[in-house]
């Protein structure tokens, strides 16, 4: 027994060169659909990384302590705040938080830094969880301290160029008089990191005499957790002020929306061209046949019967050229990224293009409903033809 | 094995009238007539004089524009209202085989699945244990497994009847289907309506212009200008 699939699929093969170009178009618009979520997907889990490798995004301080080596410079190394070190294992108990840091920032007045002198920022970090935290520091030289107590420095990019220190260099912390080795000295970060001395939290509260006190708390928040609601609760803790990242994140996530949006309007071209491929290939292939549409009504097709035999040749069309798309931007991805990491050379780190399983569902989807939608008219048109008008169609 | 007397075609007033601006043309011109179960008739007159028309009204394919048209003991048009498209379908599918003088054959179906093509949408119970015979009664099975455009114009003919027969029609609605033949294939497409109606009782309504055709059938309706202008029999 024939059915009717066969007889649609048999129809397409009638007009091959037709049907074959119908099919790319609607391949090249689930290519471009495929190719731009995943582009829009990866970019955004890429820039999410990059972001979350800033180390923490949130940062709790002393109230009034200023809470980054450049504004200590400007208040000339004073003003400084400090909160009790416990506070730290308080933040830690919050359900929202990944992981803490504590931090203790000192500065010191070096009259041989330039011309008239200069402060050196000093930050004490936890061995233990600040290197975590900061995953994304590299070294140039060297690596982390030895000992959590022990007398060294990690010097910032721009630090080890100003005091002219090499690995293995001591560096004499003028004023308290006390000698610290350099044990290491970071890659340049583009951040205030470059110009910082990084030591041991103990050694920085035992040189500088502020034993059991912080200046500030990184905190990694959990990907889930509510930023604004985690702020008010740390805003609650006694004499604290919050530094958020999640301003910074978000500003540049509405960039990234608004580029979503030119990425969706593409992508939305792309289907309504096909779509009207599709419309044009199938309208065309009903007014060619409908004398043969009248020879099937006369066999006793109904108009349902004719819709659903049109429709399905439309399918057919939509599911093979949606096929072809998402097999053709899997393997085009990795090329795909590259051009687009040549148009946009400071593209966030990581896989640019990630196509995965759902989105090729969800373009199925669309060009099922694309399928779905462009064959309406044409099957209607054809199922509504009485026999008599199609069969003469030709004839008159 | 023809079962005569009743009636399976009854025609009543037909009038069919096209408008062409403010003129109106009567292709069909009050036409009563009627065929009875197993009757062979051929319609024959000059083109214009209203055959197709009037085929086509009978084959539930038209709507006339007033009288009443009864098939198998059914009221099909009253005073000119049809039923609707939707039980005129069925009606066509119960009753008709349909014979055109173009084949109108899918050219990427076989033979087989081009005379089959009707069991898409409609099958009388048991109609697919007949699709053999009805392939050797029309002289191509050995050709089941060709495409259309692999076989001879006469074998087209053959395959597009043999469609018009798989659903066991008790009426078959043949418009020139020789026009497209040469004689020898005309004389053999003559040969095998003839058989149908004599060794499978099929009614058999004919359009031909073809005289020799024509005079198979059991009676021969002339008509001239949308009128029966002389019935003949053969």
């Amino acid at each position: 027994m024939i059915k009717i699939l066969n007889v649609a699929y048999k129809n397409l093969l009638r007009k091959k060169t037709r049907s074959g170009l119908t099919i790319i178009g609607i391949a090249l618009a689930a290519w471009v659909l495929v190719s731009l979520l995943g582009f829009n997907k990866g970019y955004e889990s890429s820039l999410n990384r990059d972001i979350d490798n800033l180390g923490f995004q949130m940062i709790v301080t002393a109230k009034g302590c200023p809470y980054e080596a450049a504004t200590l410079m400007l208040k000339g190394g004073t003003g400084l705040r400090y909160m009790p070190q416990n506070i730290t294992e308080q933040i830690a108990r919050e359900p929202e938080v990944e992981a803490v840091t504590s931090m203790l920032m000192q500065a010191v007045f070096d009259p041989n830094k330039g011309e008239s002198g200069g402060y050196s920022a000093y930050l004490g970090v936890d061995p233990a969880t600040f290197p975590q935290m900061k995953s994304f520091l590299e070294f140039k030289q060297g690596k982390w301290f030895t000992d959590p107590d022990a007398l060294e420095a990690v010097l910032g990019y721009e630090a080890a160029e100003l005091e002219q220190r090499e690995v293995g260099d001591p560096l004499l912390i003028i004023e308290k008089n006390v000698e610290v080795k350099v044990v290491g000295i970071l890659k340049r970060t583009g951040t205030q990191d470059d110009g910082t001395i990084f030591l041991p939290l103990n050694s920085v509260q035992k040189i500088f005499g502020v034993k059991d006190e912080l200046t500030g708390v990184g905190i990694k928040v959990k990907k889930e957790a509510d930023m604004v609601q985690f702020e008010e609760k740390m805003y609650k803790l006694p004499d604290v002020q919050v530094v958020s990242l999640s301003q910074v994140k978000q500003t540049i996530m509405t960039l990234v929306s608004t580029a979503k949006v030119m990425v969706f309007s593409i992508a939305l071209i792309a289907i309504l061209i096909s779509v009207v491929g599709v419309i044009n290939t199938i309208l065309m292939s009903v007014m060619e046949r409908l004398q043969e549409i009248g020879i099937l009504k006369s066999m006793g097709a109904t108009a349902w019967d004719i819709f659903k035999l049109i429709w399905l040749e439309t399918l057919i069309l939509c599911i093979s050229g949606g096929m072809i798309g998402a097999a053709l931007a899997m393997a085009t991805a990795k090329l795909t990224e590259v051009l687009i990491r040549q148009l946009l050379p400071y593209a966030p780190s990581g896989g640019l293009v990630q196509i995965n399983l759902s989105l090729i569902i969800l373009t199925f989807g669309v060009v099922i409903l694309i399928g779905l939608l462009s064959g309406v008219y044409p099957s209607w048109k054809a199922g509504r033809v009485r026999p008599l008008e199609a069969i003469r169609s030709q004839v008159e | 094995m023809k079962e005569n007397g009743q009636k399976v075609i009854e025609a009543d007033h037909l009038v069919k009238i096209y408008r062409r601006g403010s003129e109106e043309i009567a292709a069909v011109n009050d036409i009563s007539l009627s065929v009875k179960v197993g009757e062979f008739v051929s319609f024959v007159g000059p083109s214009g004089s209203g055959k197709t028309t009037l085929i086509n009204i009978l084959g539930c394919l038209d709507n006339p524009s007033s009288g009443k048209l009864v098939l198998a003991g059914r009221t099909v048009v009253d005073h000119g209202e049809a039923l609707s498209e939707a039980t005129l379908t069925k009606i066509r599918r119960e009753i008709f085989g349909y014979i055109f003088q173009k084949f109108y054959l899918i050219p990427t179906l076989t033979v087989i699945e081009n005379v089959m093509l009707p069991f898409t949408f409609y099958k009388k119970p048991g109609a697919e244990n007949d699709v053999e015979r009805i392939l050797k009664l029309m002289g191509i099975d050995h050709r089941k497994d060709h495409l259309p455009g692999q076989i001879s114009g006469g074998e087209m003919q053959r395959v597009a009847i043999a469609r018009a027969l798989v659903n066991r029609p008790r009426i078959i609605l043949a418009d020139e289907p020789t026009g497209n033949l040469d004689t020898r294939r005309s004389q053999e497409i003559g040969d095998l309506l003839k058989g149908l109606n004599q060794k499978e009782g099929l009614t058999i309504i004919l359009v031909t212009h073809n005289p020799a055709l024509a005079k198979r059938a059991d009676r021969i309706i002339e008509l001239r200008d949308g009128k029966i202008y002389a019935p003949v029999h053969a």
